[in-house]
């Protein structure tokens, strides 16, 4: 073979691989991407049930329940609108979770609205407010909620 | 006095790296040879005084001088010396200036030390290293400048973040940037070698060690990452496919795919033009990642607090080297001779196909992390994590582990088939049995995991067999050095494997005095007590652990309140096993006098860092036994062929 062709050959395998990681990573992210929702979008667009989906918001004042099993807590998540978005989680909350503060919960929603959550995300500071949240003009306050 | 005698070093390292690019590139043009022998003791010079600076701020940090901003921002008089210490990379300001330090410091190392490299191709390459640098002194010097003065002095500091305050931070950026950034050299060697069309198997075996060394440390910087992440976070994760460690990972995938093809283009003169392509995308890889971090588009415990100016800053520089290297690719590729030809059995063609499989990775990593940030900016925030990168990458990643194992058995140019299925029979036989055997002894074990544990143990084997029937004493170093990498990910994959398919998990609020069960363990949780720190309290949890009749153990998990800046924390407590990790962390206590606790048994996770170290320590290894058979073969270093088995 000369060496021009194989130069070619080699070109040609580097594309279709360039095309074969395209196509996984779209078909990949379409299944697993998930969205972010505000309490405001799922008033707005109805409830996602078919996926994994990330909410977040502030998590109100005097809305945090523990459960009996003592590991178990509900809460409620709101923005600048009445929407609530009450969460379930079992587990335990990053260090700075508390009430009147920002959060972002990983998980799904249930039929009756309610949202039980798989991960809490941890923020890693007092000032830290979540971009998606910050980028809608929502800015830390201790009035929300 | 001090702030600003750094300062002087840094402006007096920025424009001596002006003038190394300046004399590089006018030393390139006919006639002006006398120049050549300028630019070396430049590079030095230049990777000295910015040392200098950096450890000047170093010195201001462990002196706790207040009257200089970032002191007074980051650090406090009460903190450990360690965290003084380790406190001026621990914010931006200085973790940028340790970038440029490690960059300028390659470079003198590089205008020191090599020997090999056509004078005029090392000149260029110097030029090149100059360059980079001067960028980023720029933004330093304009946007980013941490010997900056605080007036009034404050009569204390703001404090270290308290996730930050750990003896990693002593150990773990540095290491990563030593590869993060040594890994410009590749990119400068290949921007020199494009400009003096110097591409060829002695640029090749020049560029190796450079490539080898950054490789060695990217892969012991992301190892230390990963325990660190494990302990120091809680949550008993030990990748979560962040995008920070997304950064780090995609050099470290384009240098190893680097690594593999330099060693084509040394031993074998092929892919000559796709090895210059991917150091270019290697430190581009880097460059992306320092962006992403460092530019506070990401939220996360490594973005500290920043001006969106700056990210516009490091991005207009991104744009300007990849371009600008890419450009020069483009001109430049056409005098890039072709390779030597190759079969479709043989190892060159094993090697293409890593390289191909590294590269298909690395596009679905970077896809994934930067996906996010697309459709940001059209106003649809989505979050892209573990489920996307699991199943795309994790059926790429065996197949590569498996091509791994394959690739030095064949012989290079041309193999044959039959004598491969005979190589390769006893490791698919071992790679069944352990199939076989985890379906009949953990049934509805994930496909992934499971696929995983079956292949290690193949793989394990497979890649041993180099050292098969070969006197062992007599066996060069970098061949020990290759087997032990190959080996490394074997065990590292056995250790994701165990880990995602037998990790056993326990949440309970439990009182003092009661007793858990936790997998194979039996946990008394004797109490909580308060304990002091140097800057901070505990409530300290203790619970007395055994194993059937064994020998019981105390895990001690604290939940810390750090005093400057008030923040509270968790401390996991781990007890290393031989076969595993049991791994315990506390959460808040209730009214009814329980405490939540969190306990992981993790089967042989250790393996994932052992691995890790292994890879390293192969890429050590390897690296010595270049370095040592060309001392030896010194005189004909230019004109020996390399042995047919020559693989590092």
């Amino acid at each position: 073979m000369k060496a021009k062709n194989q130069r070619l050959i080699l070109l040609a395998l580097a594309i279709v691989a360039v095309g074969i990681a395209a196509l996984l990573a779209m078909s990949a992210m379409r299944d697993q991407a998930s969205f972010f929702y505000a309490p405001a979008d799922v008033a707005r667009q109805g409830i996602p049930l078919d996926r994994a989906v990330r909410i977040g918001g502030m998590v109100r004042r005097n809305s945090l329940h523990r459960h009996p099993d003592g590991v178990t807590i509900d809460f409620l998540v709101g923005d600048e609108t009445p929407s609530v978005i009450r969460v379930t989680y079992r587990g335990i909350t990053p260090d700075l979770f508390r009430e009147g503060s920002g959060v972002i919960a990983e998980g799904r929603f249930q039929p009756n609205g309610q949202f039980t959550a798989t991960e809490i995300l941890a923020k890693h500071d007092e000032n830290y407010m979540p971009p998606e949240l910050t980028r809608r003009g929502m800015h830390r306050t201790d009035h929300v909620g | 006095m001090i702030a600003e005698a750094g300062l002087a070093l840094l402006w007096l390292a920025a424009s001596l790296s002006l003038l190394q690019l300046v004399l590089g590139a006018a030393a390139l043009r006919p006639g002006n040879e006398p120049l050549l022998r300028i630019v070396r003791p430049v590079a030095v010079a230049q990777g000295l005084l910015v040392g200098l600076s950096f450890l000047t701020l170093i010195w201001l940090f462990l002196r706790t001088d207040l009257s200089v901003k970032l002191v007074a921002a980051n650090s406090h008089s009460l903190k450990p010396w360690l965290y003084k210490f380790a406190g001026a990379w621990g914010n931006h300001e200085g973790s940028m200036l340790l970038w440029v330090t490690v960059l300028a410091v390659a470079g003198a190392g590089v205008a020191l030390f090599e020997r090999r490299l056509r004078q005029d191709t090392l000149i260029a390459t110097l030029a090149a290293q100059a360059a980079i640098g001067l960028g980023f002194y720029l933004y330093i010097l304009i946007a980013s400048n941490p010997f900056e003065r605080l007036f009034p002095v404050p009569v204390e500091g703001n404090g270290l973040n308290p996730l930050l305050q750990d003896p990693g931070l002593a150990f773990h950026p540095p290491t990563l940037y030593f590869g993060y950034v040594g890994i410009s050299i590749a990119f400068s060697f290949a921007v020199g070698a494009l400009i003096t069309r110097d591409v060829g198997p002695a640029f090749a075996r020049a560029m190796r060690p450079w490539v080898l060394g950054a490789w060695i440390f990217l892969t012991l910087g992301i190892t230390a990452g990963s325990y660190w992440a494990y302990y120091e976070l809680g949550w008993g994760g030990w990748w979560f496919w962040d995008p920070v460690e997304n950064a780090s990972l995609m050099p470290w995938l384009a240098a190893t795919a680097l690594l593999h093809s330099v060693t084509v283009l040394a031993t074998r003169a092929g892919l000559r033009a796709w090895t210059i392509m991917l150091a270019v995308v290697a430190f581009s890889m880097s460059m992306i990642g320092t962006f992403l971090v460092r530019s506070g588009i990401l939220t996360s415990v490594h973005a500290f607090a920043v001006d969106p100016l700056r990210g516009a800053f490091i991005l207009g520089l991104l744009a300007f080297y990849i371009g600008g290297a890419l450009l020069l690719f483009g001109l430049r590729v056409r005098y890039v001779k072709e390779g030597s030809t190759f079969e479709i059995v043989s190892r060159e063609a094993s090697l293409v196909i890593n390289n191909l499989f590294l590269s298909v990775i690395l596009g679905l990593v970077f896809i994934g992390t930067l996906y996010p940030l697309v459709t940001q900016a059209m106003g649809r925030e989505i979050s892209v994590g573990p489920p996307y990168f699991n199943t795309a990458i994790g059926p790429i990643a065996l197949a590569l582990a498996a091509i791994m194992t394959i690739g030095p058995m064949l012989r290079w140019r041309r193999d044959q088939l039959r004598a491969l299925a005979g190589r390769i029979a006893a490791p698919a036989l071992l790679s069944a049995a352990v199939l076989l055997l985890v379906v009949i002894l953990a049934p509805g074990t994930r496909w992934l995991p499971l696929l995983g544990l079956a292949f290690a143990p193949g793989v394990a084997l497979a890649s041993l067999a180099p050292l098969w029937g070969r006197n062992l004493r007599r066996t060069p170093l970098f061949i020990c050095g290759m087997v032990v990498a190959h080996l490394g990910i074997a065990v590292a994959l056995a250790g994701m494997a165990a880990d995602s398919a037998f990790t056993q998990e326990t949440l309970i609020a439990a009182h003092p005095g009661q007793t858990i069960e936790a997998g194979p363990f039996t946990i008394r949780f004797v109490g909580v007590e308060p304990v002091p720190g140097p800057n901070w309290t505990a409530i300290e949890a203790q619970l007395e652990a055994r194993r059937g009749a064994g020998e019981p153990f105390l895990l001690t998990p604290q939940a810390r309140l750090f005093d400057s800046p008030p923040t509270p924390t968790s401390e996991t407590s781990i007890q290393t096993l031989w076969d595993g990790q049991l791994y315990v962390a506390i959460g808040d206590g209730d009214d009814q006098g329980r405490w939540q606790l969190r306990i992981w048994w993790k089967p042989f996770v250790t393996l994932i860092w052992a691995g890790g170290a292994l890879v390293a320590i192969g890429g050590f290894l390897s690296l010595l036994g270049r370095l040592w058979r060309e001392r030896r073969f010194k005189p004909e270093a230019q004109a020996l062929p390399e042995p047919q088995e020559a693989l590092a």
